[in-house]
């Protein structure tokens, strides 16, 4: 994506929050929505913006788990792994999509189709183990099910 | 909107909103918290629209859809008032019998009502659930009778007029109410809630600031959540009830951003409060003002703890400090600042409404009113259960929680969060509340309650929490960060077939200086898993260690054993 147009969207988000400090948080998440993920030149706009020193931002950024500084896969897969998904076997769950895309939680697939994340709890429990992937809740969830729901998602 | 200017007003309007609508005109309530939104629930509201448009229903019948009523376990729900009548499972394709048979003819549609296992017969009210028959549920109630997304519906059921009240009482008289009241903090530590609103008023300073905690870290838990997205409004009024007692004017709603539908209705609901003028400047006439923000987490359990949400607020990294000095005196922006959990805010309308003598009469000596709970694990009704302090383990688990499925045991339940205390059988009737817990070695934290059957390892368990609390120590101090680290190395290699004579006394000792020396609350209270489950599963750590065996067949230990 052009450098600029990424700056443009930056610029537009520190605008939203007129420049305050204290919002640095909702201005990454913005921003982080806007672009996808957080690259170094999104955190100097930031940093100029909000008048922040960029290693104060680049803490916040590595501090909270919300924060991605590398590209994310079009569909961002998150594995609940909170405890009342842990104690129905969500880590089998998580274990067989890893198996199914090849790559380990955190990472993305080669083609950018998918990024793996696990999440501690999205709070809807009783369906538990849930998997979100972008906005869309599965529930009940077993490594039997996995390639099925993936299918979904090109 | 206009702006409602007085008192006389707001009541004025409640009466010309009741006016428009018809008490005999059913209406069906669909739940899209996002729970039942897992099971499809959008497609069902979606469903009922079409539906209603093409069966002609329009002057028969009403839609609403409301937040979370706690039932998750049977989603999709829809109940049809005034007869209540309680539909469950409810997917797309049901809807159209409903609509034809239940609110054309008047018949029930039998295959959707709920089944009682336990004497066999299908129940047609939903008072009559036996999950819904033993709770009292005084805050979450509401949130069956309302469409989050309409201030209307909140003013309706006599919403904001606990504010319309306070604003002509003194803030000293409302903090002595609060007091009187005996309301405990529902985030965890259960401080006294009109202390702290006292000492954040008498403060030194001029700005002041309200804060709600709706970072809801505890993974097992989202009573918060449900009240959130449910029935914001109750969240905002005790707020500012809070602030005009206080004497703040500016506040913040810090939500979690793994809650996007939290946002998204806390975001209305202080947009439509402020239309109102029910929040900003000048609140119905009475000269006090009282401005609201929302931000959002960034996924760090710490930043539940007060120090670190301020942190946080404040664009910085969220650790937390040592508290020397109380964020009553210096909070957010050095500032005094006064925080309280969505639940402890939800119960302020509810005490300045009935009075400190009524609400005072719920609950047990220490620990008045109710509590929601999240019951979840291996249990078969999972959901929001809401009692009054003091209901025992037993009736929660058993009577509304319906036992634990697949004809398993009960082994214990965890209370407090990843931070409480595992606790077992022969502890079923302990009344639940502050005191009694934190006495059992677990904690009341903000109520999330995980059932585990036999199936269920405890050592693993320890584990799997210390883990989780090793992830989110912030790093800050010594104790919490390498003592979570070591522990966790401890019970790897316990769960793994590999632990020594010893580690049980080397897990305490580690355990006993995290409790003293750590900075927080979250490293203080992080050996509680641990602890609470070598207290009462002791066996299960030495079947480990000695016989390199898991009792309960969780463990992969067989191929260390063997060596």
């Amino acid at each position: 994506m052009p450098e600029n147009e990424n700056k443009a969207k930056v610029k537009e988000v520190i605008k939203k929050y007129h420049k305050d400090k204290s919002t640095l948080i909702d201005v990454l998440h913005d921003t982080q929505a806007a672009i996808g993920y957080l690259p170094r030149e999104a955190l100097e706009t930031i940093s100029a913006g909000l008048d922040i020193p960029l290693s104060k931002v680049f803490s916040v950024v590595t501090f909270f788990k919300a924060f991605s500084l590398t590209p994310r896969g079009r569909h961002l897969i998150n594995v609940c792994l909170g405890t009342a998904c842990h104690v129905r076997g969500a880590d089998k769950v998580v274990e067989q999509i890893e198996k199914e895309l090849g790559i380990k939680t955190g990472e993305n697939t080669a083609d950018l189709r998918f990024t793996l994340e696990t999440v501690n709890c999205v709070g809807a429990c009783a369906l538990g183990p849930i998997v979100v992937i972008g906005e869309d809740l599965h529930g009940e969830m077993t490594p039997e099910k996995v390639s099925e729901v993936l299918k979904n998602y090109s | 909107m206009v702006k409602i200017k007085s008192p006389a007003e707001l009541g004025a309007l409640k009466n010309s909103i009741m006016e428009k609508r018809q008490a005999e005109k059913p209406v069906i309530t669909i739940c899209n918290g996002t729970g039942c939104q897992a099971y499809g629930s959008k497609s069902v509201v979606a469903a009922f629209e079409n539906e209603v448009k093409k069966q002609n229903l329009e002057s028969k019948v009403d839609l609403k859809v409301i937040g979370c009523p706690g039932f998750c376990e049977r989603g999709t729900l829809v109940v049809i008032k005034p007869k209540d009548i309680f539909y469950q499972r409810v997917l797309p394709k049901d809807v159209p019998e409903i609509l034809s048979e239940t609110i054309g003819k008047g018949n029930i549609v039998n295959r959707l009502l709920f089944t009682d296992r336990a004497r066999n017969e299908k129940i047609v009210k939903e008072g009559d659930v036996p999950f819904y028959k033993s709770q009292m549920r005084l805050i979450l109630g509401n949130n069956e009778l309302i469409d989050p997304e309409k201030i209307d519906d909140y003013i309706a059921i006599g919403g904001y007029t606990a504010l319309a009240k306070a604003l002509q009482m003194t803030p000293e008289t409302i903090i002595a109410e609060v007091k009187k009241s005996g309301l405990r903090g529902r985030g965890g530590a259960g401080f006294p809630t009109g202390n702290k609103w006292e000492s954040t008023r008498n403060a030194h300073g001029d700005i002041k600031y309200i804060i709600c905690n709706a970072d809801e870290g505890d993974p097992g838990a989202f009573m918060d959540r449900s009240l959130v997205e449910g029935n914001p409004h109750s969240v905002l009024e005790g707020m500012i009830i809070g602030a005009y007692a206080i004497g703040g004017h500016e506040g913040y709603v810090y939500v979690r951003n793994e809650y996007p539908l939290a946002v998204k209705n806390m975001r209305l609901a202080i947009e439509q409060a402020e239309a109102y003028g029910l929040l900003g400047d000048n609140i119905l006439g009475s000269g006090f003002s009282f401005h609201l923000q929302i931000r959002r987490g960034g996924g760090a359990f710490v930043c539940g703890e007060s120090t670190a949400l301020m942190a946080s607020l404040e664009g910085k990294v969220g650790e937390p400090r040592a508290k020397y000095i109380h964020t009553s005196e210096q909070g957010l922006f050095g500032k005094p600042s006064n925080l309280n959990n969505v639940e402890t805010w939800a119960n302020v309308p509810l005490i300045i409404n009935k009075g400190a003598d009524w609400y005072s009469k719920i609950g047990t000596a220490g620990s008045k009113g109710t509590k929601i709970f999240a019951l979840v694990g291996n249990i078969t009704n999972t959901g929001l259960v809401e009692v009054p302090m003091g209901t025992t383990l037993r009736t929660i688990v058993f009577d509304i929680g319906g036992g634990i499925p697949k004809g398993r045991k009960f082994k214990a339940v965890q209370t407090g969060g990843p931070s409480g205390g595992m606790i077992p059988e022969k502890l079923l009737d302990l009344p639940v509340d502050f005191d009694e817990l934190t006495k059992a070695g677990s904690m009341m934290g903000s109520g999330g309650m995980i059932v585990m059957d036999e199936k269920t390892c405890m050592v693993e368990m320890a584990r799997y929490y210390t883990n989780f609390l090793m992830g989110e120590s912030c790093g800050k101090c010594v104790p919490c960060r390498e003592g979570l680290r070591q522990m966790k190395y401890i019970l790897d290699s316990i769960t793994e077939g590999r632990g020594k004579e010893g580690d049980i006394e080397l897990l305490q000792d580690l355990a006993a200086t995290m409790v003293d020396a750590s900075l927080c609350q979250l490293g203080q209270s992080a050996s509680n898993p641990v602890m609470s489950s070598i207290r009462y599963f002791r066996d299960e750590y030495e079947a480990h260690i000695k016989e390199h065996k898991c009792p309960a067949g969780v463990c992969k230990i067989a191929a260390a054993a063997a060596k």
